[in-house]
C-alpha cells in the first residue's frame, strides 16, 4: 500500500504509539496516509479506538512476526 | 464541541505520577480538551525536579519485586522481603526507585519528564492548587512554567463542565 509518511513505534508502549500516531498524522494534509509499525500487543485496539475517536481512517491493520502494521488516512 | 477531561492528581510517588499523564496525554491526542489540578502530593509532579518521585515497596503488598537485569529465570524471581527488613535498609527507596525507572526504560515506557512535555505540547491545561503550594512551603518558582496557581473553585469551573472527571 502506498503511504506518505512512515512512523516506527516499535519497542515503544502504552501511550507512546498513540501519541507518536497523533503527531506524525499532525505533519500530513488530508487525504495521506500515514504506517505505523508497532511492537506493542495493546495498540492493534487502540489504533481502532484512536481511529474512531478522531475521525482519521484506519486503512488496515496487520501482524507479521510479532510485529503490527497500520495504514492510517488523515482526516 | 470537543469532550472534556478534568482529572484531580493528588499522589507524589513515582508509581502514581503515571496515570494522570498517561490519561491526560491520551485524551489530548483523541481530541479532548484537558485540565489537570495538582493539589496535595500531587504537586510532586509538577515540580521543575523530578528527582522527588520515588517508588516504595514498604507496605505496597501488590508491587511485584523483580529484577530488571539478568537471565530470565532470575528476572523472574519476586523477592519477597519483609517489611521490616525493607524498613531498616537505608536507602532501600532509592534503590527500588533505581531498578523501577531501569524497568521502565527495559519495557519502552516513557519517562515521566517526557509524558509531562507531551501533555504541554498538547496543550493540556495545569492547574496547581496554591493553597497547598503555601501548606507545603513551596515556591511559585519550584514549578514548570505554564502552571496557573488557583483555588478549588477555579478547578470547578471546568470540571463541572466535564464529560469525565477522575480523581487520581
Amino acid at each position: 500500500m502506498n503511504f506518505d509518511k512512515e512512523l516506527d513505534a516499535r519497542g515503544l508502549n502504552c501511550p507512546l504509539p498513540i501519541l507518536r500516531t497523533k503527531k506524525s498524522l499532525a505533519e500530513l494534509t488530508a487525504g495521506q496516509v500515514l504506517k505505523v509499525i508497532a511492537t506493542d500487543p495493546g495498540s492493534v485496539k487502540d489504533m481502532q479506538a484512536f481511529a474512531k475517536q478522531t475521525g482519521n481512517e484506519l486503512l488496515s491493520s496487520a501482524e507479521a512476526g510479532g510485529e503490527f502494521m497500520f495504514f492510517m488516512k488523515k482526516k | 464541541m470537543s469532550k472534556k477531561l478534568a482529572i484531580i492528581a493528588t499522589k507524589g510517588t513515582l508509581d502514581w505520577a503515571y496515570p494522570p499523564y498517561i490519561l491526560a496525554s491520551t485524551a489530548a491526542a483523541l481530541g479532548y480538551d484537558v485540565q489537570v489540578f495538582f493539589t496535595f502530593y500531587g504537586l510532586q509532579l509538577v515540580r521543575k525536579d523530578l528527582s522527588a518521585l520515588k517508588v516504595s515497596p514498604l507496605g505496597n503488598p501488590g508491587m511485584p519485586m523483580k529484577m530488571p537485569f539478568g537471565p530470565k529465570w532470575f528476572r523472574a524471581i519476586n523477592w519477597n522481603i519483609p517489611n521490616i527488613i525493607q524498613a531498616n535498609i537505608p536507602g532501600f527507596e532509592t534503590l527500588a526507585t533505581a531498578l523501577m525507572k531501569q524497568t521502565i526504560k527495559n519495557n519502552g515506557v516513557a519517562s515521566i519528564a517526557e509524558l509531562r512535555e507531551m501533555c504541554q505540547e498538547a496543550d493540556v491545561k495545569f492547574l496547581a492548587c496554591q493553597m497547598t503550594v503555601e501548606l507545603f512551603g513551596f515556591e511559585h518558582s519550584d514549578f514548570i512554567d505554564g502552571l496557573e496557581f488557583v483555588g478549588a473553585a477555579t478547578f470547578f469551573d471546568f470540571a463541572g463542565e466535564s464529560d469525565i472527571c477522575l480523581y487520581i
